[in-house]
């Protein structure tokens, strides 16, 4: 009897764990039907989208290159979420980031040695982000304002700005001489490039490519992202160090402990002599910096300019909150599914061109997946609840006061 | 007149009998009812008791239709029933009236009787329908509603009685009212018992959770004990005392007295001097109140809820702004302090609202452990988080105030409430404070852990600490207390040995006569 109890226990968990799988199984199904509608074999469909999003070592190199902002924005906003704001904002956060570490790049690049003019740069875009996140933050706290709707509108701004900057000040000269007036910047030197994974092999001393080694199949693509010319940069590296330091900034030290307390109970966080008001701004803030340092890798790692401001963020503000709810808020959680979102916008990319669908139709099967993801989130959030009730199995009758294990997306005026 | 017919007064069919026979509830880990026998009658008040945990919830939400029971069989008037839902216990004439009121503030009475029944005339509203049928209830049953009110204009009593006539209008002959005085006043607790007695009275079954035993005595004829789940037994309330419903209950002896040995009082620890302050709608809620509590010294705040003990409480604690006076701890001006200047100045506070503002409830038991001291030594290192350090101190909490927890790693919200509050008891009084603010610490507690809850701040006395203790229990400030100050409309009534003075001249002045007034009269 017992050991049925812990069976069914295990089972319980297992399948809360697997939940966020059964999601996204679910979405391609019902994303197969809307396939089929189309007159287009949702198998081959998702073949298509696998084998271009992990099947060779481009795919993969694409799809970890974009899961490098997916995964820096993610933690920024798993902070947020952390700290009991949501960040709606990190695309103008980005955007605002990718401005300063261009113009950083513009302004040093001939004049200091490269590794400072990266350091320097990173810097910038994480402090320029940071200050973008620290505004709706303090608005919040000092005012009362809405942080949903400030990020939103802070959005809008830093798109201006941008083009502002890219028809002005910082256009390419070249562009200005052509009189094409593009808006974009001038390329940074290549000194200033974040080395790619080919380049550190080489340093190395890898420099035999697959072919030379013999290596067959998926695992010689493998070598391939690692060792080969790819797009992939050490911005992807990066990111990983970062969320396990924000993990253990989170959950080891004392300023992670307020912003999670102020985050779960903001009341007992003051009763115990918080300054929940500032907590939230740092909250914010470091959000925002996250947010920044993303644009920054883009800017320094794959980009190398600046150009449409929109076309930089790419939607990865929006599709970060989705990595980083998919990662349950945890910043080592955020790692697979940054990779996993990453692999799903390029398999959509491959599919729209192997099988002609249209793009919208990609969008879609994306929403679905964000759809269910976010939902089962709940039905696991109350499978777990309903656990421990049962488990005391008392007639407590505390009132559920603030947020819950995960805080859920509870939009609050007041501060 | 309905006697004749065995109609009650809303003219619907009595229950003339409701018997559980065998419940079975398990949970994962937890046998919640185990083999329970319950039986109420017609024209009968029966007491359900039992401390947190035991499985008094459990059985009436099984009776409501929320749980399904594993065995056992529900009889109503003898005849075996199914109950899969709310609505099926509806349908049988039972009503449930929950502790916490199910009501919609901001629209009428009316409306929020009628809230999920259909309407007479289809779509179209018949709240006039709605509120004839409320006037005749509220006629019959003496019940003082208004069908036209708004909720949220209401005192917490009328509420209540809101929610009776919500009961009544959807046919309940059976009500099970689930601590129906946790939120009232006790002229409120004194307006309600009288309705359900007439309730009984006239043929309704009334079951009356609760662990208040003077309400107990005061009401009902038939006590059923639960205990870990057991049916422990079912006794006439007159037969027995409340030193036996304790004892049924906890299942050891439990002291109902509390020994308050004299102590020599020392310096004054906390003054206050005629500090004034106001709520965010610029009302004011303190008035010139002053007042000190010595070393060695309780204080004991008595008044109805909402006359000004919060914002004292948290006036001091520097939670609320004191716009005229002074604040000393220990001859030191700390008037709008911040909290945490207020904590390591020597004051601890455990506030009235445990789950909200006393503890973080995804916390683990060792997290909450140090949620005012975590940026201190010995908790933090430069900026980490000490973790042997943390729980060791959370392993001494736990062991010395006998804290029942599965392990440090727990989250906090599932232990008892009363374990909950022996942890932030334990967790202010090991900051060792110069003074304590002790507000509703037994609130929502079972018996053993109030014993232990008292015995403790006794003890804390004896070592000289000055607790301001602010309760809405009577009997609690009268036992624990040296002195008792008495508060109305945020002015201080007067401030009295608690010796020399009755629960009448206290409830005189809760309700607004000073002191001298009273004792002039006595």
């Amino acid at each position: 009897m017992q050991k049925s109890k812990l069976n069914r226990q295990f089972f319980d968990r297992l399948i809360d764990a697997l939940m966020p799988v059964f999601a996204v199984l679910a979405a391609f199904a019902v994303g197969a039907v809307i396939l089929l509608l189309q007159g287009v074999n949702p198998l081959e469909a998702y073949q298509a989208m696998i084998v271009g999003a992990f099947g060779s070592k481009n795919g993969l190199a694409d799809t970890l290159v974009k899961a490098t902002p997916l995964l820096l924005v993610g933690l920024g906003i798993a902070i947020a979420f952390r700290g009991g704001v949501i960040n709606i904002g990190a695309e103008g956060q980005i955007i605002m980031g990718s401005l300063l570490t261009t113009w950083v790049g513009l302004q040093l690049g001939e004049q200091v040695p490269g590794v400072i003019v990266i350091t320097i740069g990173l810097l910038a875009g994480t402090l320029m982000g940071g200050v973008w996140g620290a505004i709706p933050g303090y608005l919040k706290a000092q005012l009362g304002v809405n942080e949903i709707l400030s990020t939103i509108m802070l959005n809008q701004i830093a798109i201006q700005i941008g083009y502002y900057l890219l028809r002005g000040p910082m256009m390419d000269p070249a562009e200005v001489a052509a009189g094409t007036n593009i808006p974009h910047s001038a390329r940074l030197i290549k000194d200033i490039d974040m080395p790619r994974f080919t380049d550190i092999a080489q340093s190395l001393g890898f420099t035999q490519s697959a072919k030379d080694l013999n290596i067959q199949g998926f695992l010689g693509e493998l070598y391939g992202v690692l060792v080969e010319p790819t797009r992939l940069h050490s911005g992807f590296l990066f990111a990983i160090v970062m969320a396990v330091l924000v993990y253990i900034f989170l959950w080891r030290t004392t300023v992670g402990y307020r912003i999670r307390a102020v985050g779960l109970n903001r009341h007992a966080s003051r009763y115990a002599g918080m300054n929940v008001k500032r907590t939230m701004v740092l909250s914010m803030t470091l959000s925002g910096a996250f947010a920044g340092l993303a644009g920054a890798v883009e800017i320094l790692g794959l980009h190398h300019r600046m150009f449409e401001p929109t076309a930089v963020s790419a939607g990865y503000g929006f599709s970060g909150i989705v990595a980083a709810l998919f990662g349950k808020l945890h910043p080592l959680g955020i790692i697979p599914s940054s990779i996993l979102f990453g692999g799903l916008l390029v398999g959509g990319d491959k599919m729209q061109r192997a099988m002609q669908v249209p793009q919208v139709l990609i969008t879609a099967i994306l929403g679905l997946v964000v759809l269910f993801v976010v939902s089962t989130d709940y039905l696991v959030r109350k499978r777990q609840s309903r656990r421990v009730d049962t488990s005391k199995g008392k007639d407590e009758k505390d009132e559920d006061v603030e947020g819950t294990a995960v805080p859920t997306t509870k939009p609050e005026v007041s501060a | 007149m309905a006697q004749e017919n065995n109609l009650l007064p809303s003219g619907l069919p009595r229950i003339e009998s409701l018997e559980m026979r065998g419940i079975v509830k398990k949970f994962p880990g937890v046998l919640a009812n185990d083999h329970v026998n319950f039986d109420v009658k017609t024209g009968e008040i029966h007491a359900l008791l039992g401390e947190n945990g035991a499985g008094k919830s459990t059985l009436m939400k099984i009776l409501y239709g929320l749980y399904q029971p594993e065995e056992g069989e529900i009889l109503l008037n003898g005849r075996p029933i199914t109950i899969h839902s709310p609505t099926d216990s509806i349908n049988h004439g039972i009503g449930m009236i929950h502790q916490h009121f199910m009501l919609v503030d901001n629209v009428t009475v009316a409306e929020n009787v009628a809230l999920g029944l259909k309407s007479s005339r289809g779509l179209r509203l018949d709240l006039d329908v709605v509120s004839a049928r409320i006037r005749e209830l509220a006629d019959k049953y003496g019940l003082q509603v208004d069908p036209q009110a708004v909720i949220s204009k209401l005192a917490v009593g009328e509420r209540q009685r809101v929610e009776i006539v919500k009961a009544l209008y959807r046919g309940a002959a059976l009500l099970v009212l689930d601590e129906p005085t946790a939120v009232l006043t006790p002229q409120e607790v004194d307006d309600i018992f009288v309705i359900f007695k007439q309730m009984a009275a006239d043929g309704h079954a009334l079951i009356f959770i609760s662990h208040k035993l003077n309400e107990i005595f005061a009401l009902t004829n038939r006590v059923s004990v639960l205990r870990d789940g057991k049916m422990i037994g079912t006794v006439n309330t007159a037969d027995v005392t409340k030193a036996d419903l304790a004892n049924m209950m906890v299942g050891r002896e439990v002291l109902l007295t509390r020994h308050r040995p004299p102590v020599t009082v020392g310096d004054a620890r906390l003054e206050v001097v005629n500090i004034s302050a106001n709520n965010d709608d610029d009302k004011p809620v303190l008035k010139n109140v002053s007042f000190e509590v010595k070393s060695g010294e309780i204080l004991g705040v008595a008044g109805v809820s909402g006359n000004g003990q919060r914002p004292l409480a948290e006036a001091i604690a520097g939670l609320q702004f004191v716009a005229d006076g002074q604040i000393l701890l220990e001859g030191q001006n700390v008037t709008n302090y911040t909290p945490a200047q207020m904590f390591t100045s020597g004051l601890s506070y455990i506030p009235e609202e445990r789950m909200h503002d006393g503890c973080i409830k995804d916390f683990s038991v060792e997290e909450n452990a140090i949620l005012q001291d975590y940026v201190r030594r010995p908790y933090s290192n430069w900026i980490f988080l000490a973790f042997n350090q943390i729980a060791q101190h959370a392993q001494k909490l736990i062991e010395s105030f006998n804290v029942k927890t599965p392990s440090r790693e727990t989250p906090i919200k599932n232990l008892s409430g009363g374990n909950i509050q022996k942890l932030i008891l334990a967790r202010e009084l090991a900051r060792e404070p110069r003074v304590l603010i002790a507000a509703q610490p037994t609130r929502g507690v079972d018996i053993g852990a109030t014993e232990y809850i008292h015995n403790q701040l006794l003890h804390q006395r004896a070592e000289g600490l000055a607790t301001l203790l602010i309760s809405e229990d009577l009997d609690e400030v009268k036992a624990l207390s040296d002195r008792i100050m008495v508060l109305f409309g945020g002015e201080v009534m007067g401030i009295v040995r608690s010796d020399e003075v009755t629960v009448e001249q206290l409830g005189l002045m809760m309700a607004g006569e000073r002191a001298e007034q009273v004792f002039a009269a006595a």
